[in-house]
């Protein structure tokens, strides 16, 4: 197609990147400030472990915006990393397995997880919130149930490799990179994409164009628990281990990355793109803390102030653009 | 009184303008109403009535000129702000608290207070809602939750709200849209005993028979201009509608009567119990048939069981005389059925999607190979549907809520007719847009039977149908009253089978 740098396409890059590109100066100022305090920030090494650290958060984001785009939430996903770390862990002892069987495996406790949600969600008419908070319950349950309470530990070298390094860039970084690329574009480039916005921006109005709207919104959270499932299958690789107790209050970790790239809560607006840069902003601000440290317990007050500020300051961009 | 008329004037607009986002939408427009008057806001859509009352409802600063209320210049930070000055105003889509009672409703954030701090006063309460809507000769129940009236009954406790809180001012935006012709008596008498107690009171409407009815002055609106202010009684129809177009309209059959032709859809003995009972009837191909009655008589029912939104729990549909099943509108438009529904904005547009997103909507299959979206072959779609339709639009990704509501409306009909379906159900198709669409509608519904589809025509507005159709059928509390001719047939005499009796 021919590129026109004409006026009109001018303000709908505006209106497309107008919305991020607060973000975009939030990332930047906040990565020069921490370059400036401390030089160590940009080594290879520090920015090697910054895009580690935010590639199991980024993976649950990127699926938890599809829940998010229909106008649903998901608060399973920390419970759903937990188990299906546990059920890959259970196939990754060593000469147990060829090492795409404990993978598979913890994709698919994490798509049941989300299936059985989409479920309910669409099919039994349950609000997504009781839905997914009793998924949330359950999943952990299970998790404990097949781990018997115990970390699952003695696993083959093979699946922790999952976290290292491929030509010095961390594994999880590429797949959530993969991850983000493919579902960024079959959100603006497929039908179910299309749908999913739809669906989200006004369900009525979906439904009488003939779309499937419950077989979308099934999609949407299957979809999100197969990420948190794959999410979950990095994660022990990471920690060597699979933990029934790890990921508690992932969710909402996810969550806040997601509405702070500027998907709204209430459906029909966001973008893969936002979201990453929302993981991105919340990642380099954690470990920018770290490097000034900052202790934990004030990191987290630091993060809700930032969680809350972000949206707030978004909101208040869009209330001047309406009046 | 010899006052000078200016200080007789509770609440003026002086030169006012307003732009956004470059887009003009007022330019030096003065307007003002007075005690005891209403004063008539009237123009197209997109003319800029809703922006000027939004100017004095402080919904909207402007950016150029003043608001006085009562002489005074005043500027609004927040609509509470003219509230406080006594400027209410009552919204198109009304915002009562559903679950309150209604006389909770009517005195929200004016309750009696109590004996003790922070406590309401009960009893008070419902004495003086009684009042209230006794001064409206109002028997509404004061105890039942808001949310069981109709919108005429939320619009009436929303004008005895007004003469509670002593507005001076009362800014009625489109109130008869979504209320039958009985319920529109109904608010007309509350509006004169407004009139009657000195309060001010702007009127926007499309109904040109209304505007005569109740207003004192007119004030016409073209393309954010005034055209036009006056005494209502020196407007006529004609010069009114002139004034609003910029051009004379005709009136009357638009459209020749056809001969039908083969049988397309049948109807025998549907029923949906508590909606309609026992509904009978045929549109043949390149046929028009209208139909009539009042709201709540049950043809959009009709209109959803036929398109798979709300299925018939008996009775038989036919489509090329097969008996068919609809369970959903996708099995719908499979038989080739395309519906253009009611209240574009709850149940045709997804406000946030371009309006190519929009035209495509239904029918993006056509635009996909597989579950992939081709770019181009949309952008195409979507801009001969643009042109095939007249949408007035800068830009085909701009996003469809910033459109005009006539051109919403051709938007949701140009995605209906993507699929070239052999039936078309349109509901209400123009409702609530103005003149110039109007006619563009019409003309495309003229045209759609011209190529040989079958139209089936709900409007409330007589005068619509009885220029379009070829048979008018009338419903009434659910049931097929009457079939009549409408080249011959009389406005009182379909009335006479539409109301209930």
């Amino acid at each position: 197609m021919r590129y026109r740098f004409d006026r009109q396409s001018l303000t709908r890059g505006l209106t497309v990147w107008g919305p991020r590109l607060g973000l975009v100066a939030a990332l930047l100022t906040t990565c020069g400030v921490l370059a400036l305090l401390r030089p160590h920030f940009l080594s290879l090494a520090n920015l090697t472990n910054v895009v580690r650290q935010v590639s199991i958060n980024g993976l649950l984001a990127v699926g938890v915006t599809w829940v998010l785009l229909t106008g649903g939430v998901d608060l399973s996903l920390g419970s759903v990393v937990a188990l299906s770390g546990v059920v890959a862990a259970h196939l990754a002892h060593p000469g147990m397995y060829p090492l795409w069987v404990p993978i598979t495996a913890g994709i698919a406790a994490g798509t049941a997880c989300g299936g059985i949600n989409g479920l309910f969600v669409a099919r039994g008419g349950v609000p997504p919130f009781i839905a997914t908070l009793g998924m949330m319950t359950a999943a952990r349950g299970l998790a404990l149930v097949l781990s018997g309470g115990r970390p699952v530990s003695n696993m083959s070298p093979t699946l922790t490799r999952l976290a290292g390094d491929w030509l010095h860039v961390p594994v999880p970084a590429l797949i959530l990179g993969g991850v983000a690329l493919a579902a960024g574009w079959t959100l603006r480039n497929t039908r179910p994409g299309r749908y999913l916005f739809a669906v989200g921006g006004n369900e009525q109005a979906a439904r009488a164009a003939g779309i499937p709207v419950r077989g979308i919104k099934g999609l949407a959270y299957t979809v999100c628990g197969a990420l948190a499932g794959l999410a979950g299958v990095v994660l022990a690789a990471r920690i060597t281990t699979g933990q029934p107790n790890a990921g508690a209050g992932y969710e909402l970790d996810a969550i806040a990355a997601v509405v702070i790239g500027g998907t709204s809560l209430s459906g029909g607006v966001g973008s893969v793109g936002g979201t990453l840069l929302g993981v991105l902003l919340m990642g380099v601000i954690g470990n920018g803390l770290d490097l000034l440290n900052v202790s934990s317990y004030y990191q987290q007050i630091v993060k809700g102030a930032i969680i809350v500020g972000a949206v707030w300051f978004d909101r208040r961009q869009r209330g001047a653009r309406v009046k | 009184m010899l006052d000078n008329e200016k200080h007789a004037a509770v609440l003026e607009a002086c030169g006012v303008g307003k732009s956004f986002g470059g887009v003009r939408a007022l330019r030096d427009v003065s307007f003002d109403v007075r005690s005891g008057e209403v004063h008539a806001l009237m123009g197209e859509n997109g003319a800029g009535k809703s922006t000027l009352v939004k100017l004095l409802a402080g919904l909207h600063r402007p950016d150029a000129g003043t608001v006085r209320v009562r002489g005074r210049r005043v500027v609004f930070r927040s609509p509470h702000d003219a509230l406080r000055r006594g400027i209410v105003m009552m919204h198109q889509e009304l915002m009562p608290v559903p679950e309150l009672s209604v006389a909770e409703n009517l005195l929200l954030g004016r309750e009696p207070r109590g004996r003790l701090p922070g406590t309401i006063d009960r009893r008070a309460l419902r004495r003086e809602a009684r009042r209230l809507l006794g001064l409206l000769e109002l028997h509404l129940p004061v105890d039942a939750p808001m949310r069981t009236l109709s919108v005429a009954g939320m619009q009436t406790v929303e004008i005895a709200r007004a003469i509670g809180a002593n507005a001076a001012a009362v800014i009625m935006d489109e109130p008869s849209a979504a209320i039958s012709e009985r319920e529109v008596q109904a608010l007309f008498r509350s509006i004169r005993t407004l009139k009657e107690r000195g309060t001010a009171i702007v009127y926007i409407t499309h109904k040109m028979d209304e505007v005569f009815r109740i207003a004192d002055r007119i004030t016409v609106l073209r393309d954010g201009e005034r055209v036009r202010t006056d005494r209502a009684d020196r407007f006529s129809e004609a010069g009114l509608i002139a004034a609003m177009v910029g051009r004379e309209l005709s009136a009357g059959r638009l459209r020749a009567r056809t001969a039908p032709g083969e049988r397309l859809l049948e109807l025998r003995g549907l029923s949906r119990p508590g909606a309609f009972h026992d509904v009978s009837l045929t549109v043949r191909r390149g046929e028009i048939v209208g139909l009539a009655g009042l709201m709540g008589a049950g043809r959009s029912e009709v209109a959803a069981a036929l398109f798979g939104l709300a299925p018939a729990a008996s009775g038989e549909i036919r489509v090329d005389g097969r008996p068919v099943r609809v369970r959903s509108p996708a099995e719908a438009m499979r038989l080739g059925i395309g519906m253009v529904t009611e209240d574009r904005r709850g149940s045709g547009l997804v406000p946030l999607l371009s309006v190519r997103e929009n035209i495509t909507l239904a029918h993006l299959a056509d635009c996909c190979r597989g579950p992939f979206i081709r770019r181009a072959r949309e952008t195409d779609i979507a801009a001969q549907a643009i042109a095939a339709n007249g949408i007035k639009t800068s830009d085909p990704d701009q996003a469809v809520e910033q459109l005009s509501g006539g051109n919403q409306q051709k938007v949701v009909i140009a995605r209906t007719l993507l699929g070239r379906p052999r039936l078309v159900i349109l509901d209400e198709p123009t409702r609530g847009i103005d003149i110039g669409a109007k006619r563009d509608v019409h003309a495309l519904i003229a045209g759609l039977a011209e190529r040989g589809c079958a139209v089936l025509l709900i409007s409330s507005e007589l005068p619509e149908l009885m220029a379009l159709a070829d048979r008018l059928i009338v419903m009434r509390q659910g049931q097929v009253t009457a079939e009549l001719d409408p080249c011959t047939v009389t406005q009182e005499e379909v009335l006479s089978y539409a109301l209930p009796v």
